[in-house]
């Protein structure tokens, strides 16, 4: 693991005084899925989103440690957390567009951010890129100019990974992004994220065994705002070294 | 089991019955309002309809020696003034709201967002007299020759300057409805959801650029709500007008002239009626400020269905 594109050192979270993560530090590989597992209020969402500096936009909320993207520290006095967010993108677990847009001007809403101009054709050349990525493109492509709430929750997450993706972040955080979604919109998102890593590099949050054994490389399980174990995606499933880990991942958890 | 299910659908059943009526009963009692403001409105204005017929809305004369009414000059004078307090009025009240709900620290909010309601708190009178002695007077010193030097073209700003004007009703009207505005947008932006905000930061907005693609456009039909609310109040708001517009029934190209609205006229002219038919008149000026107030709502509320369909559930 030389090459990680992100990691985090003693990286700690806070709510107010109260603290969510107790000092985690690891690496996220480049162009590999890392998915992180741990039971619910485990600090799962706390740590992906001190990795774009979304954490702190909740009131109260602070954190302290290292966070390096390509050997930087994001969180370092110069750093603008708006360059942080566009190099590193991220997909809600609730489906999340821009009601009042059509569906191409919710792909295209990340591009005319930061006083970024395109031109129509490479605009629209984007839009249908990005949709094929998210693999949006066929059920939407009739219907571009229609709001992008008419859309089923499924096909709205496929949309909010497409906006994501418009803007190429060199990262892509996901926090639970199949939880509302039906098997074969999962299955698609599973799909894609195999695509996607050959440009990205992708952290994944998820509840479900099968989807981190099935598409992640490596697997890092929390507990408690605790790092319990990290390691190769197999070695985790079929190895783990720690019992709670072992507790977790077959269902024995208390 | 099925016996207890059907006691407690029957009880339920006359609770919502009564619960039905009742409430019928006094969304009827509204209209009925209405109504009967309207009919009593028109039944002592008919006089004045019989002698004036539709000429009443198109004539500029309104004269009790002559006994000639016309009500365009009041019209003229309610709209414009509504409209200018509205265009100063609503980007000021949107800074407001928004600096509240997005920029401010909560505690500061919370204070801010108190002293401007108290605003509202102020009785019109006052604002009156304010506007009689303090910003009428600065106004016609301070602003009028800046504007009259920048906007010479314009025949708005060219003429003699007076400090109880069409601009100084329109500066007090501004401030008037500023807070009824810019607490309605407050709490429109507050509803946003914080999902909404996190999507457009996540992208790499700016606070700014959050603002708007997320805030405003979730807002819209909230801010349209708001500014009816606004003119609302604008279009019927009497003492302070009449105090400050000087109450010439004229129509003016100036905002530096004098000129009166519907309301105002009627707050003046009300007690001192010279005849049967000014009285009928001033009625009917009263029915007209009715219509207008109606019509306005009924347009801006179009508006804002309109707005929302459009952008919500556009089949194409
Ligand atoms: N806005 C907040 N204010 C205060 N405490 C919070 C807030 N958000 C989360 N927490 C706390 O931080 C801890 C971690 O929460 P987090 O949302 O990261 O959990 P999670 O692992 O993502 O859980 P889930 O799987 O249910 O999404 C929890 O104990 C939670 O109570
Ligand atoms: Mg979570």
């Amino acid at each position: 693991m030389a090459d990680n594109k992100m990691s985090a050192r003693d990286l700690r979270a806070y709510f107010h005084k109260v603290e969510a993560l107790h000092g985690v530090s690891l690496g996220f590989a480049a162009n590999r899925v890392t998915a992180i597992i741990g039971p619910s209020g485990c600090g799962k969402s706390t740590l992906v989103r001190c990795l774009n500096r979304m954490h702190e936009v909740v009131p109260g909320a602070t954190c302290a440690g290292q966070v390096l993207l390509d050997g930087e520290d994001i969180y370092a006095p110069a750093i603008d957390p708006v360059q942080v967010r566009r190099r590193v993108g991220m997909v809600f677990q609730k489906p999340t567009p821009f009601p009042t847009m059509s569906i191409e001007d919710n792909v295209a809403a990340g591009l005319k951010l930061n006083g970024i101009a395109v031109s129509r054709a490479e605009r629209d050349r984007i839009v249908e890129e990005s949709l094929r990525r998210a693999a949006l493109w066929e059920e939407v492509k009739d219907r571009l100019k229609r709001p992008g709430a008419s859309l089923s929750g499924g096909q709205q997450q496929r949309l909010c990974v497409a906006r994501a993706l418009a803007v190429e972040p060199e990262v892509l955080l996901m926090d639970e992004p199949c939880s509302a979604l039906d098997p074969i919109s999962t299955a698609r998102i599973e799909e894609l994220l195999l695509e996607l890593k050959e440009n990205f590099t992708i952290i994944i949050v998820t509840h479900n065994m099968q989807q981190a054994a099935r598409c992640s490389d490596f697997t890092a399980f929390l507990y408690a705002g605790n790092l319990i174990e990290f390691g190769e995606t197999k070695q985790i499933f079929t190895t783990p070294a720690r019992r709670e880990t072992e507790d977790y991942i077959t269902g024995r958890f208390g | 089991m099925p016996r207890v299910k059907t006691r407690d659908f029957g009880v339920r059943a006359v609770g919502d019955r009564v619960f039905n009526l009742t409430t019928l009963a006094m969304a009827l009692m509204i209209l009925a309002l209405l109504g009967g403001l309207t009919v009593e409105l028109f039944s002592h204005a008919l006089p004045s309809i019989k002698a004036f017929g539709f000429g009443f809305l198109t004539s500029t004369d309104w004269d009790p020696t002559t006994d000639l009414y016309g009500a365009l000059p009041f019209i003229y004078g309610t709209v414009v003034s509504s409209v200018l307090a509205l265009i100063i009025a609503v980007p000021l009240a949107l800074g407001v709201a928004l600096c509240l709900s997005e920029m401010a620290p909560a505690w500061l909010s919370r204070k801010i967002g108190f002293l401007v309601e108290l605003l509202a708190a102020i009785p019109s009178v006052v604002y009156g007299l304010w506007g009689i002695f303090v910003a009428g007077p600065w106004l016609r010193d301070h602003l009028d020759p800046l504007l009259a030097k920048t906007f010479c073209f314009l025949p708005l700003f060219q003429g003699p300057q007076v400090s109880v004007s069409m601009l100084t009703a329109s500066v007090i009207l501004a401030i008037m409805v500023l807070p009824y505005i810019s607490a309605v947008c407050t709490d429109v932006f507050r509803a946003v959801p914080s999902s909404q905000r996190e999507a457009a930061l996540a992208l790499g907005a700016t606070k700014w650029e959050m603002v708007r693609i997320a805030v405003l456009p979730y807002g819209v039909s909230g801010i349209i709500g708001a500014i009816i609310l606004g003119l609302g109040r604008a279009l019927g708001e009497t003492i302070a007008v009449a105090m400050v517009i000087g109450n010439s029934p004229q129509i003016s190209a100036s905002l530096f002239m004098p000129s009166a609205t519907l309301a105002s006229v009627i707050a003046n002219e009300f007690v001192e009626a010279t005849s049967a038919l000014n009285l009928s008149a001033l009625f009917e000026l009263g029915l007209v400020l009715l219509v207008l107030g109606l019509g306005l709502n009924i347009a801006a509320r179009l508006m804002v269905y309109g707005a929302t369909q459009r952008r919500f559930q556009k089949p194409t």
